[in-house]
């Protein structure tokens, strides 16, 4: 059998999303849609003192979209927005394939959908979440979406 | 045992992948591609223009297609056959042309709730801009339409419908006939989407008793980039043309212009002719292989493929519960994991077939899915293909953690 990209980290996030319910206390929240995909969350984080002091997300999609957004949120609260902007920078040029080992084993789990860059059908799905959270800090309010 | 067509398809023959995705596009057998590769190495000049030699070998290759396809469609005359792109062009022409100069505010268009995007699309369109209102036959949760809900939803101002013969996601049949029965009690035609009927079984329409019928060459073996539509000669006399240039005209003065006689009316600019040249030879190898002797190996795989996923736990095939019902199409669920990430696995397995809602939105809705997985076979495939295939939707949801 072939070896599979579905890894215990990602199997595990889609199960057991940490980050996956309600948030009353946000004061950001923004919608994300894969179209090709029909990936759909919504983002809540709530940003205090320039710092991501909560964050979730809901909504539903394939477990690539679901468990990058779970890895997202564990990396993210926290840390300063200016943090999590580098962060996703750092995600998006993994994702294009162009990271070097250490920068992957910067990302943690997020590392483990570095084979995204094989698979061009899925690298919407993984950067869904990313995408939706750059848009939200940039104060867009309209869906963010992965076709643009 | 060996296989009587397999060996025919080259990229089968130089692939490992079981190719259970034949209902987007079908393999092409070698005679097909010799066939486009010929016309361009032998007889290529611009058809229907030119009165050299050359062109006219060129012309009477294009026009022998057309009469191929007219048999193979039991059609009246050649005239009727119009070469497009493909279904979706053939659905669009009878939209532009005959949808709005002939609908009016008031009119109803009739379609079913499984058409494929192309034929909903057109008619959104011509409802919008006509007034028209568009209203839909909705199948019951096997796919099927039975016949009072079909009567039942027949006023008397429907004046076009239109369904697939075969749908594209259940495989179930469409109730065409009783709706073209229908719909001429009102005076108004009736549109056939043989897209994923004409790679499967005879479609003849005068038997269908329909007034236009497409049908796209890529998925019954031909090339990508010829496709057909069949109308009523009277009907396609009386309409305007959909795209004008070059060799659809009759005379040309500054303001205005007569237009050509049947068919080249309706074929604006150079035509696909070494498309016209594969889907002839496509229409000699079908015709070779007999649908009936196409129709036994795919029930018999279908058979096997529905019977398996049927024991497979956790998983949900859409649609009908025995073969008969399905052409070869099954579309499938597997409880809690979603469509893209069951075909991905499938693909790990060298396992191709389709996810998404294979461009019929409106029927997973209808249905209270938002997308399925569906493996679509053909003439080609194999036993230990769909074995293959359902081995690995037995490992999904292990796979996935769900045990
Ligand atoms: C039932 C049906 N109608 C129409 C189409 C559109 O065909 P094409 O993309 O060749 O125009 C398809 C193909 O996907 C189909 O299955």
């Amino acid at each position: 059998m072939a070896n599979t990209f579905y890894n215990e980290i990602l199997i595990d996030h889609n199960q057991n999303p940490y980050h996956k319910h309600p948030l009353p206390g946000a004061n950001m929240t923004l919608e994300g849609v894969n179209p090709s995909c029909g990936d759909d969350i919504v983002l809540q984080l709530r940003v205090e003192d320039g710092v991501i002091q909560e964050g979730s997300f809901e909504g539903d999609g394939c477990a690539i979209s679901q468990a990058s957004a779970d890895i997202m949120l564990d990396m993210i609260i926290g840390k300063p927005v200016e943090e999590a902007q580098r962060l996703s920078a750092l995600f998006l040029k993994m994702i294009r394939g162009g990271c070097s080992p250490e920068e992957i084993e910067e990302l943690e789990e997020a590392g483990a959908l570095s084979d995204i860059s094989h698979m061009p059908a899925r690298v919407k799905c993984a950067v869904l979440g990313w995408h939706t959270m750059e848009e939200m800090l940039k104060g867009k309010k309209q869906p963010a979406t992965t076709e643009s | 045992m060996s296989h009587p067509f397999r060996a025919d398809f080259p990229l089968l023959v130089h692939t490992d992948i079981a190719f259970l995705d034949s209902a987007a596009t079908s393999q092409r057998p070698e005679c097909v591609i010799q066939a486009e590769k010929e016309y361009y190495e032998r007889y290529n000049a611009n058809p229907l223009r030119g009165f050299y030699d050359l062109a006219q070998e060129a012309t009477a290759r294009y026009e022998g297609a057309r009469e191929k396809v007219r048999a193979f469609l039991n059609a009246d005359s050649a005239e009727e056959i119009i070469f497009t792109r493909n279904t979706t062009e053939s659905i669009n022409l009878v939209a532009w042309s005959w949808g709005l100069s002939n609908l009016k505010k008031g009119d109803e268009i009739l379609i079913t709730i499984s058409e494929h995007h192309s034929n909903i699309l057109p008619w959104q369109m011509v409802a919008q801009r006509t007034g028209a209102v568009l209203r839909y036959i909705f199948c019951r949760e096997d796919g099927s339409y039975p016949k009072e809900e079909v009567e039942a939803a027949f006023t008397g101002k429907v004046k076009l419908a239109a369904a697939a013969l075969v749908s594209n996601v259940l495989g179930q049949e469409g109730p065409v006939r009783q709706m073209a029965k229908l719909v001429h009690l009102n005076g108004g035609v009736m549109l056939a989407d043989a897209a994923q009927a004409a790679p499967h079984m005879a479609v003849d329409v005068k038997a269908l008793g329909v007034d236009f019928l497409a049908f796209s060459g890529h998925k019954m073996l031909a090339p990508m980039g010829i496709g057909v539509l069949w109308g009523r000669k009277d009907l396609l006399d009386s309409m305007p043309p959909f795209l004008r240039g070059g060799e659809m005209i009759d005379s040309v003065r500054q303001q205005d212009a007569t237009f050509a006689e049947l068919p080249h009316k309706f074929e604006a600019g150079t035509v696909n002719g070494a498309g016209a040249e594969g889907l002839a030879a496509a229409i000699d190898y079908l015709s070779r292989a007999g649908f009936d002797r196409i129709g036994d190996i795919e029930l018999s795989l279908t058979r096997r493929a529905l019977s398996g996923l049927q024991a497979i736990p956790h998983v949900r095939v859409l649609g009908g519960t025995t073969a008969e019902e399905h052409h070869g199409i099954l579309a499938f669920l597997v409880d809690g994991v979603h469509p893209h990430d069951v075909s991905a696995i499938l693909n790990e397995d060298g396992v191709a077939v389709r996810a998404g809602h294979h461009c019929a939105q409106p029927l997973h809705t209808h249905l209270g899915a938002r997308s399925s997985t569906r493996a679509s076979l053909y003439l080609y495939n194999t036993e230990e293909e769909i074995d293959r295939f359902l081995e690995s939707v037995s490992s999904i949801r292990r796979k996935m953690g769900l045990g």
